[in-house]
């Protein structure tokens, strides 16, 4: 296994570019969605304007 | 992808579709992925020359080339933009562009951390690196001008005409990088110059190329369904369309 | 100077006195020629009233020409060695200064939109405008540049070339650069984005023109590049104000 980490001597190159690779796929697809919930709550909430908060939800159940 | 689009040309009934192709393509990059990685980082022999570090090219190539296909996929779609005025073609060119600005920059940190032990520099000024950095900054700015310009359409229209000005540019920018490169440096200090190439090695870069293909339609499929409801809101069909308890 | 007094001061737009007779191919040719022939002269004359921008651009040329040595060393092999991509470089910075004022003002005084609703053809039009641009800028640059060369330990044959690449190459960067200019109108980011999208347009122009110059310094033919250059002026002249013309109308819209 160590020996599949250190690649050769060449550790620093293969998992920096690999790792950077990587980083750069999760940013891409966590921003896709993080776009995506906002597209779609915004979509929610122009439908359905109910506030969703908490504590408006606790209020309600009180009554 | 080249099925009669006609059918699917208005961003309504392109919107359930993009979704379930989203999924498939999702699951056969991962697919693809975890395989070529293996290969990549397991199966494939060490290379006499370059030890190790040649697994490098196996993110490099497959990333480099699919900056190169994007933008000439964007291109054509800003080219149908324009061509037939359809909203959905230029929706499809907005939805490329990030991606394709992400290849290049995956090409470029890969290839510097491949040309250091290599070459002995992080950054060798080389013709491919050079032209896909100016690629990546021709992608900066289609999404820079998006940005800046308020109306969609608009935006549509001028991103259009920049991806083909920039597409007629790219050849003419590689032939003219390729000339200063060999002119100053004499030998080919290039980053083409990938090992010889064992069928492992070979059979590793398909299947990442083919991951990051299958990636790229995936994302891009995604993200233009994000498109689709931005700019569509306030047309009756979407509340029908969407499973808004379910959506995300 | 205010849009009232611009408007008054010759929009004369063309088309006003068309001809009433059958020639209509004859039409066509004089129209094309009479559109390029009036943007071009109107832009002269807008340009020449503020003779004081035109000084300041020049200016900016030899200002930036001059900090280059401040940076590195005023050692005669250095500047040799950097002086072509220098004022090269410098050339494409002044051009892409002056780009912003190319449809600006037209455009918020509402001129452009009457000039893109006139009869005549709305390339021809720009073609013009594109010329007076390079006329008022890129020329003067390019008359400018072996003088400041001198500053750089360039001998004749070289500032030759630089001039020769640069009277060949910045018309073709007043073309790029009209397409930028037009792409940003009304757009938010200014100059910054228009830098943005030109430079990288302008990559090839600067390597063929610096590698004219280090070739004549080098003692080898510049043809190839010049020649190069060339190709390049004539693709441009004929293909960009069909794209710069779809980028008004665009902004227009």
């Amino acid at each position: 296994m160590s020996e599949f980490l250190a690649m050769g001597g060449y550790a620093w190159y293969v998992w920096m570019a690999y790792g950077g690779a990587a980083v750069a796929i999760a940013v891409e697809i966590a921003s896709l969605r993080a776009r995506r919930r906002r597209v779609f709550d915004e979509l929610r909430m122009s439908v359905d304007p109910t506030p969703r908060s908490p504590s408006m939800q606790g209020a309600r159940s009180q009554r | 992808m080249l099925i009669n689009w006609f059918r699917f040309s208005s961003p309504v009934s392109f919107y359930p579709v993009a979704g379930s192709w989203s999924y498939a393509f999702g699951a056969i990059a991962a697919l693809l992925a975890g395989a070529g990685l293996v290969v990549a980082l397991y199966i494939a022999p060490t290379d006499a020359t370059q030890g190790d570090a040649y697994r490098i090219i196996f993110i490099h190539v497959p990333a480099a080339w699919m900056a190169m296909l994007i933008y000439l996929v964007m291109a054509g779609w800003s080219a149908a933009a324009l061509g037939f005025n359809t909203r959905l073609s230029a929706m499809m060119a907005q939805a490329l562009a990030p991606t394709g600005a992400l290849m290049a920059a995956i090409a470029l940190w890969t290839g510097a951390f491949w040309g250091r032990p290599t070459w002995g520099t992080y950054w060798a000024w080389d013709a491919r690196m050079t032209s896909t950095l100016i690629l990546l900054f021709l992608y900066l700015g289609i999404v820079a001008l998006r940005a800046a310009i308020e109306d969609p359409r608009r935006a549509d229209r001028a991103c259009a005409v920049l991806s083909l000005v920039g597409a007629v540019n790219v050849p003419i920018i590689y032939f003219s990088v390729q000339w200063w490169n060999t002119l100053h440096q004499g030998s080919s200090v290039s980053l083409t110059g990938a090992p010889k190439m064992a069928m492992a090695m070979l059979a590793g870069i398909l299947i990442m190329t083919g991951a990051a293909w299958c990636y790229t339609i995936a994302v891009v499929l995604a993200r233009v369904q994000a498109i689709i409801v931005e700019r569509e809101r306030g047309a009756g069909w979407l509340e029908s369309l969407i499973d808004l308890r379910t959506a995300r | 100077m205010s849009g009232s007094e611009r408007h008054s001061a010759g929009i004369q737009l063309p088309g006003a006195n068309a001809s009433a007779d059958g020639d209509s191919a004859g039409d066509a040719r004089d129209s094309v020629f009479a559109a390029v022939g009036w943007a071009l002269a109107r832009d002269i004359r807008v340009a020449l009233r503020s003779k004081g921008e035109l000084g300041v651009q020049l200016l900016f040329y030899v200002i930036v020409v001059s900090l280059f040595p401040l940076a590195t060393s005023p050692s005669r092999e250095v500047l040799a060695t950097i002086g072509p991509g220098v004022l090269w470089t410098a050339a494409l910075l002044a051009s892409l200064l002056s780009l912003s004022r190319l449809f600006a003002s037209d455009f918020h005084d509402g001129t452009l939109e009457q000039i893109a609703l006139s009869p005549r053809p709305l390339m021809a039009l720009v073609s013009g405008k594109m010329a007076a641009h390079w006329l008022t800028t890129g020329l003067p640059v390019a008359l400018m540049a072996p003088l400041l060369g001198a500053q750089y330990a360039l001998d004749a044959p070289v500032l030759g070339t630089l001039m020769v690449s640069l009277l060949l190459g910045t018309p073709i960067l007043s073309l790029l650069g009209a397409v930028g200019a037009a792409l940003t109108l009304g757009a938010r980011g200014g100059g910054s984005l228009l830098a943005l999208l030109v430079l990288p347009l302008y990559a090839p122009v600067l390597i063929f023109g610096a590698g004219a110059v280090d070739a004549t310094r080098a003692g080898v033919s510049a043809m190839p590049q010049l020649s190069l250059l060339a190709a390049g002026l004539l693709l441009a002249l004929v293909a960009v104000p069909f794209a710069v013309a779809a980028a008004v109308r665009i902004a227009l819209d």
